[in-house]
């Protein structure tokens, strides 16, 4: 098994997930308005999360 | 109407079924078909991080800054990204070492210290006690607040009863004693309670579809879909902050960053998750499938929390209603009766779960890391007697203790604090673990004292800042201790230590702990060196090294430690135990012991029985850990100098060949020079003679001439034969092999031998066989060979009676030739000579050598190449028989004329 590949995927996995949930990327979304009639703010932190879900499992399933 | 006794038998039904279904789990285990042995369970195992506090508490957290109740569950989503790399070591350790708590865990790591073990306990039982209070507080006010339907009264306050009409108390007793009978009906060495896991996993599954029912329910019955209630909530000035919140009224960055650490740390060392996620896990590769479906099943608790908290908002007038309770408030002003109620079982579902888990392991931490030491040190555990029934009834005590613990902090605290600011004092006690436990399992330089000073100083400031300012707010201390510090010394207000201030409690307690823990532990451990069992255990978790057995000792008393392990496993599973190989015993057995004990209590136990009167245990097993250490040093270096050694040996034989092919290859160049001057010397003398004598007869010049140019060309043959060989020799001959007729080479080769022959007056005779032989070879290289033998035999020959027969056939699967003739033949003693190089045999004064004495060397060589063989039989005065072999080309041997062939070989011999 490819563990070493594996591991630096996830590393830069969470490394991503820490900056797109911290600051300044969070205040690039943080304003008035909205997308599909929903908050911005929100479309993307779900957004972004269901994304880093998909990602991690493209990852982690490949070799299962 | 819902009366108080529908909703008691529905809480006691729903009960019995997740008791039923832990006790069938159990069942399944026992027969060996675990049913938590698949990915799903493990990850909605992990769902019992979502407690009421999620259930309830997240919607009132929503209500107040909007998205600041996402960190909670971003934080663990990011920590899932490296579940396999960080729980996945976390699990190997804990499972090769017997680990069943996190204070087992930390514990171990610095040199199987039990007071650092029993340091983490308290932290965790003292720290956790607000988040189990907040899980009573939720099932007593859900409750209550359901009993009054359909009217939304919002309970004042639960202590007016008194504590006998207290719905929390009762709650609490019951919730201790499902605990006990699903966490600690027996003792299990390795803390496995698959019945739990299987319940945990359904109350996942009934609360995130309680909560999505509501969610759908408030989004489109209540409300026309999400985008209308976003719509009116932007309408709303009461709302319109909360959709862009941050650095609004809802927090800051600082804070969201704070939150999401917090609860990383939470998600890794809540003593429960450690419980589900490190010692329950019964398959690593479900780590894999956890990594993405865990964060999934947060996503979706999620969806619904801010729809439902902006819906609340919306639908009732501001004030009227708490945020923490808009979950089951709003169903209840709908007149949604059996939604409710199922409202109610999902948190309900959501208080055990955490409740369960979180009590069972932090009774086992009390248990393994303060009762039973404290036993050993009063010595009522070293005489015997029902030992595993004394440490199930301290373990059910602990559950009792913990719980109504919560439940006073409940009845004296509880009131003055939202759930999730409860719960946030609870994960920021859990975060002081962080740095002993990540830094035990990457940095190899921890000391015990580190962490010890760390988890202290982190301890203390978490202590000063956060669950005294939550006394002073309960009224237990003067209401000034907050607001101005103590006795009034400003730079020592809990909410601002020395005057930072404007953060929110949390960021300002997590600031200030984590730069003392931290701190305090890199500091310390930096200023000592870790003991030689803080470095064993080192190896052991930072390099994940087995480290070997430790040498042999003084016999084993056997007898002792088998009783000793049978008064706490049970005797099956001690002489199951015993059986391990005997240079591992001790630690096996100690490994055995510490999953009922826990490491510390178990090396102690050990060290009673294992007593070494000149030596403490602890000198023994950092001496051990020592000698250990130099023995894999001796064993390494020992490995290496035989490797050298075999090295040298096959050095010297190497050297012992090169010699002998020097010697060989001097042998054969002087040979080879000897040779080559032979002809030299005649072609100089006769060059001399023509040079000095000008005046020579013209007849004997020309004679001199013709010897001249004889013995260039045999110079010439001698050089090329010797070319040949040394080409074949060395492997760099170009071999041309193809599938060819044997019979078909020997009849060419007698066509240009033929010349010879006549000359000589020597007759040959084929004997071809019928048909065709064919064979795989060099056609040049076979011809080479054949006009050797054929040469040669003419050559020896009596001229004008000479007779050369040549015969071609199969014989014993093979291809043969044969060259006879009648010469004088050789001697049996010559028969190998004649096959070494320069070798001729005869006698060299009389007959002048008719070769070069290479052909036959040649010739043998190439045969041999072609896999066949080439030799001789003769009789001295008898003529010679030279023979060759060569393999039939394997199609051919498979067609079926070959015994036809081999019948028609000629009676030669």
């Amino acid at each position: 098994m490819d563990d070493e590949r594996v591991r630096g995927r996830l590393a830069a996995l969470f490394l991503g997930g820490c900056v797109a949930f911290g600051y300044p990327v969070l205040a690039a979304f943080n304003v008035t308005g909205t997308v599909f009639g929903l908050p911005v703010l929100y479309v993307y932190v779900f957004g972004a999360w269901m994304a880093l879900i998909a990602l991690v499992a493209a990852i982690v399933r490949r070799r299962d | 109407m819902l009366h108080g006794w529908v909703i008691v038998v529905a809480s006691a039904a729903y009960l019995g079924l997740l008791f039923a279904v832990a006790w069938y789990a159990d069942r399944r285990a026992d027969a060996g078909r675990s049913v938590i042995a698949s990915p799903w369970v493990y990850a909605l195992s992990l769902g019992v991080y979502a407690t009421s506090w999620t259930f309830y508490g997240s919607v009132g957290r929503a209500a107040e800054t909007g998205i600041g109740f996402l960190p909670v569950y971003l934080g663990p989503t990011l920590v899932a990204v490296l579940w396999v790399v960080v729980v996945g070591r976390m699990r190997r350790i804990a499972h090769a070492h017997r680990i069943t708590s996190i204070a087992d865990f930390i514990g171990a790591r610095y040199g199987k210290s039990a007071s650092l073990a029993a340091l983490v306990t308290v932290i965790a039982v003292v720290g956790l006690v607000p988040y189990i209070s907040l899980q009573l507080k939720a099932v007593s006010t859900s409750f209550t607040l359901l009993t009054a339907y359909p009217d939304i009264v919002m309970p004042r306050d639960a202590r007016a009863g008194g504590v006998l009409g207290d719905t929390a108390l009762y709650v609490a007793l019951l919730l201790a004693a499902f605990a006990i009978l699903f966490g600690a009906r027996h003792l299990d060495a390795a803390e496995r309670h698959e019945g739990m896991v299987a319940a945990i996993a359904l109350e996942s599954v009934v609360k995130l579809a309680a909560f999505i029912a509501v969610g759908v329910f408030v989004a489109y019955g209540l409300f026309d879909g999400l985008a209308d209630i976003a719509a009116r909530a932007a309408a709303d000035p009461r709302t319109r902050e909360l959709l862009a919140p941050v650095e609004g009224p809802g927090g800051s960055y600082a804070g969201f960053a704070w939150l999401t650490v917090l609860s990383m740390a939470a998600i890794l060392f809540l003593p429960r998750q450690f419980q589900v996620a490190v010692v329950e896990n019964v398959d690593e590769r479900h780590l894999r499938a956890a990594s993405w479906l865990f964060p999934l099943y947060l996503l979706a608790i999620n969806v619904f929390v801010l729809p439902i908290a902006l819906g609340g908002l919306l639908h009732f007038p501001s004030g009227t209603v708490d945020a923490d309770t808009f979950v089951l408030a709003l169903p209840m002003a709908e007149r949604q009766q059996a939604l409710a109620l199922a409202v109610f079982i999902g948190g309900l579902s959501a208080a055990t779960g955490m409740v369960i888990v979180e009590t069972v392991a932090l009774s086992t931490m009390v248990t393994n890391d303060i009762a039973v030491p404290l036993a050993l040190r009063f010595g009522r555990l070293r005489d015997g007697g029902a030992t595993a029934s004394t440490l199930l009834a301290i373990r059910r005590g602990a559950i009792i203790v913990i719980v109504l613990l919560g439940y006073a902090y409940f009845r004296f605290a509880g009131e003055a604090y939202a759930l999730v600011a409860m719960g946030l004092i609870s994960f920021a006690a859990v975060a002081q673990f962080a740095p002993a436990m990540l830094g035990g399992l990457y940095w190899r330089h921890g000391t015990r004292a580190g962490a010890a000073t760390g988890l202290c100083a982190g301890f203390a400031v978490w202590l000063y800042t956060l669950l005294l300012p939550s006394f002073a707010r309960s009224g237990w201390l003067p209401a000034g201790f907050v607001e101005h510090g103590p006795f009034g010394i400003a730079a020592l207000k809990p909410y601002a230590l020395f005057g930072v201030g404007g953060l929110d409690t949390i960021t300002h307690a997590m600031m200030w702990s984590m730069l003392a823990n931290v701190g305090c532990y890199v500091a310390v451990s930096l200023a000592g060196r870790p003991d030689a069992a803080t470095r064993a255990q080192a190896r052991r978790f930072v390099d994940e090294q087995d480290v070997a057995a430790s040498p042999a000792r003084p016999a084993l008393p056997l007898a002792a430690l088998e009783a000793l392990l049978a008064r706490f496993l049970g005797a099956v599973r001690a002489r199951e135990a015993m059986r391990a190989p005997a240079a591992g015993l001790l630690e096996h057995a100690e490994a055995q012991l510490a999953g009922a004990i826990g490491s510390a209590s178990a090396r102690v136990m050990v060290g009673s029985v294992v007593k070494d009167e000149a030596l403490g245990r602890d000198e023994v097993m950092s001496l051990l850990d020592e000698t250990s250490q130099a023995i894999a040093y001796g064993r390494a270096l020992e490995q290496k100098s035989a490797e050298l050694e075999a090295a040298t040996r096959e050095l010297t034989a190497a050297n012992e060949r090169l010699k002998e092919l020097d010697a060989m290859k001097d042998d054969f160049v002087s040979t080879v020079s000897h040779e080559l001057r032979t002809p030299l010397t005649s072609i100089r003398a006769f060059a001399e003679i023509l040079a000095d004598q000008p005046e020579l007869a013209p007849e004997k010049r020309a004679r001199f001439i013709a010897i001249i140019l004889k013995e260039t060309e045999r110079l010439a043959r001698l050089i090329n034969q010797i070319l040949d060989l040394a080409k074949i020799e060395s492997g760099r001959a170009e071999w041309h092999v193809e599938a060819l007729d044997l019979a078909q080479v020997v009849s060419d080769a007698l066509a240009s031998g033929g010349a010879l022959a006549a000359e000589r007056g020597v007759r040959i005779e084929a004997q071809p066989v019928a048909g065709p032989v064919v064979v795989r070879a060099d056609p040049d290289r076979l011809m080479q060979v054949l006009l050797n033998l054929v040469g040669n035999a003419v050559k020896f020959s009596p001229a004008g009676t000479g007779q050369v027969t040549v015969r071609v056939g199969v014989r014993d699967g093979l291809a043969r030739v044969e060259v006879t003739d009648n010469g004088p033949g050789i001697a049996p003693d010559h028969h190998a000579l004649i096959f070494e190089k320069f070798r001729q045999v005869g006698d060299t004064l009389t007959d002048r050598p008719q070769g070069t004495g290479l052909g036959l060397p040649i010739a043998r060589r190439i045969v041999r190449q072609l896999g066949g063989d080439l030799g001789v039989t003769s009789r001295p005065g008898a003529g010679a028989t030279f023979w060759f072999t060569l393999p039939l080309d394997a199609r051919e041997a498979e067609a079926g004329d070959t015994r036809a062939k081999e019948e028609a070989w000629p009676s030669a011999s």
